[in-house]
């Protein structure tokens, strides 16, 4: 007959009950850990690249109250809102603030005609069809989606950009939307009850977004 | 009243109770019997034969998963209009392989059927390598196996959840339910088992495996009283499962509209029919395991008796099945589902519903005569043409119901490829992997609940 000895030492019996909480704490801890590390809130908002030249929203789009349009002319009329060339830029810095050092990057691209390199901030996946003119023209604000454009001195994403931050606005849209001349007014407030004069709107205009695949996944 | 031999126990007169174990079995003996098989420095050389093919056919399924993860779904025969094809009846078959041992486990205790005893615990080992099986075929043909936990419902940032309406998601659920409790179940009734393994252990790690995996089982009266409440439990709730699971399955056919499939009598019909392949399974791998491990003491040719008599009736439910589907298509008077049956037994696939019926219907009439119940090479041939049977059976259904739908103009017949080949055969090779290294290092029978119905808990000249 083989030993009775107990297989293991007298401490395991001690460790058992922390053994027990680690075996809950631990996929519990590891489930959190994963979703609130790949929520798009983690990797996604905040994103703010370094671009090639220190242009800032807040000076131009904020101070001095220049249109949304100025620079980005097709966001009515297209799919992609246009990133000015540097002959936008140069309108006013031609003659404004020519000898200051931010300035160079544009002259520069002036004179040997290559584009400013750009980094894109708003970038979403490649299987998504996203249309700029079918927003804009439906009454959504570019505030609803880019955040105080007017405030930032670097251009960051200020919301998720996920599905199901897109659905969210498709499945009940009313509380977004405003009249057709605020559209790039970021200050706007709406004067009565939002839900309400959404819903007008949207009676108004036809608006009824659709939440098939199809839709966006083209 | 003559004291019965002990090795006899095929008694039929109805004031006697069998002998659930034969020979001059006792505590001791069925201990030494048992845990023998896991003790011997080494398996029978047939073991390492085995071994060595099935695990070679593994690595041919998972090199054909390999390739076909790595190239695309392409590789399948899938096309159109045969978008199911083997994957889903390889699938359907494994599944259905699975409740037999539930069956076994949970319904057979419930009534009180002592003789499950010798066959719960590897018939449920069964189960729960054949849910393994299973699981494998509609997770890697959906295409992006990278994101197949879409399939669960979780809140996600993409703002959708799968369809509740669909039997595909029921499926999900059902398939990982059924999985879930047939592990604890088979874990559960093993822990007593376990311990018997750790306390005979002689070397150093196996006393700390079967240690660590016994849960410091001592068997104290506390103890026994504890886990024959939670078996009892177990039991009931996997009683329903072996209903519902297959059930839900045939919802993924019942629930759809195509003619074939669109039908009532699926659910019991599935049913049946699942019960029907386990227990062709069961004697599939009882026969040579009891010879070739020396359990012939414990699964006595009483309990392949019990089984067959088990796959006579079942294949009788089957066969009554066939019957309703051909009267209701006859009967209905919709000419999609008459085309439908119609075209199974005269169609191009009339070859695989006529080889179905041979194994399902007529094969197991054999089984009416006592010499065949208990012929142990017959009736393993027997449940190995019930296999085939019922993979043609799933066959049958998906892949004939969908190649001639409404539409003639989209017709077409299915081809499966190389790849389909390798995936059907290398589950079997996985099937077998995992039930050698499950014979070799668990205990193969439930001697803790074998102990219980030999004397003297159970009368000693087979009388109770």
């Amino acid at each position: 007959m083989p030993t009775t000895q107990p297989p293991f030492p007298e401490w395991v019996n001690r460790a058992r009950p922390y053994a027990g909480a680690l075996l809950i704490v631990v996929p519990a801890y590891l489930v959190f850990l994963i979703y609130a590390a790949g929520s798009p809130q983690t990797t996604d908002v905040g994103y703010s690249p370094r671009q090639p030249v220190a242009y800032s929203h807040q000076v131009h789009a904020g101070q001095m109250g220049l249109d949304c349009r100025y620079c980005h002319t097709t966001v009515e009329t297209a799919a992609f809102a246009a990133v000015p060339p540097t002959s936008v830029c140069m309108n006013c810095h031609a003659t404004i603030g020519s000898e200051r050092e931010t300035i160079k990057p544009l002259q520069f691209s002036m004179k040997t005609g290559k584009p400013v390199p750009w980094v894109r901030v708003h970038d979403l996946p490649d299987y998504v069809y996203f249309d700029h003119r079918a927003h804009v023209g439906r009454d959504v604000g570019c505030v609803s989606c880019h955040g105080r454009i007017d405030r930032m001195e670097q251009v960051y994403q200020a919301k998720t950009l996920s599905m199901g931050w897109c659905l969210e606005c498709h499945r009940d849209p009313a509380p977004q939307l405003r009249p057709e001349g605020s559209i790039t007014n970021m200050a706007w407030q709406p004067d009565e009850d939002a839900r309400a004069l959404g819903r007008r709107l949207m009676e108004e205009n036809n608006i009824s977004p659709s939440t098939d695949c199809s839709t966006c996944h083209r | 009243m003559s004291i019965l031999p002990l090795d006899d126990n095929m008694t039929q007169e109805p004031t006697r109770r069998a002998r659930l174990v034969v020979g001059p079995a006792d505590a001791a003996s069925i201990t030494e019997t048992v845990c023998a098989i896991t003790e011997r420095p080494r398996p029978p050389a047939a073991w390492y034969a085995a071994f060595a093919m099935s695990a070679a056919a593994t690595g041919m399924l998972f090199a054909a998963i390999g390739y076909l993860i790595a190239t695309g779904v392409g590789v399948l025969g899938n096309n159109s209009p045969v978008f199911w094809a083997w994957p889903i009846v390889n699938f359907v078959f494994w599944i259905g392989i699975g409740h037999a041992g539930t069956l076994i486990s949970a319904i057979l205790f419930l009534f009180r059927q002592r003789w499950r005893t010798g066959i719960n615990r590897f018939a449920e080992a069964m189960t729960v390598f054949a849910v393994a099986c299973a699981g494998i075929f509609p997770a890697v043909h959906v295409g992006r196996v990278w994101v197949v936990y879409w399939l669960a419902p979780y809140p996600n940032q993409m703002g959708v959840w799968p369809n509740f309406r669909s039997p595909l998601l029921w499926d999900v659920v059902a398939i990982s339910t059924y999985g879930t409790v047939s592990v604890l179940f088979w874990y559960l009734g093993m822990i007593p088992d376990l311990a018997t393994l750790r306390d005979r252990a002689i070397s150093w790690w196996r006393r700390i495996v079967y240690g660590l995996f016994a849960l410091g089982w001592r068997g104290s009266a506390a103890q026994w009283h504890r886990f024959e409440w939670a078996y009892l439990l177990l039991a009931a709730l996997a009683t329903p499962l072996v209903l519902s699971v297959h059930s839900v399955v045939s919802f993924d056919f019942a629930v759809s509209q195509l003619p074939g499939w669109h039908s009532t009598i699926f659910p019991p019909y599935f049913v049946a029919g699942a019960i029907f392949s386990g227990c062709a399974m069961v004697v599939t791998l009882a026969v040579p395991a009891r010879s070739l491990f020396g359990l012939k003491s414990l699964i006595t040719m009483r309990h392949l008796d019990n089984m067959n008599r088990l796959i006579l009736g079942t294949s009788l439910l089957v066969a009554y099945a066939y019957l309703i589907e051909l009267f209701m298509a006859w009967y209905g008077g919709n000419q999609y589902e008459a085309f439908a049956q119609l075209n199974r037994a005269l169609g191009p696939y009339a070859w695989a519903y006529w080889l179905m019926v041979a194994c399902n219907v007529l094969a197991p009439q054999l089984f009416w005569f006592p010499k065949c119940r208990t012929t142990p090479w017959l009736m393993w041939v027997i449940a190995v043409l019930v296999n085939v049977g019922m993979w043609l059976e799933r066959f049958v259904i998906i892949v004939a119901s969908l190649g001639r739908d409404f539409l003639p103009s989209s017709w077409g017949m299915f081809r499966p490829t190389a790849v389909d080949v390798m995936m059907l055969a290398g589950s079997f090779g996985l099937f077998c992997t995992l039930f050698l290294l499950f014979c070799r290092y668990l205990p193969m029978v439930a001697m803790a609940e074998v102990k219980g119905v030999v004397p003297p808990h159970l009368g000693s000249n087979g009388v109770q």
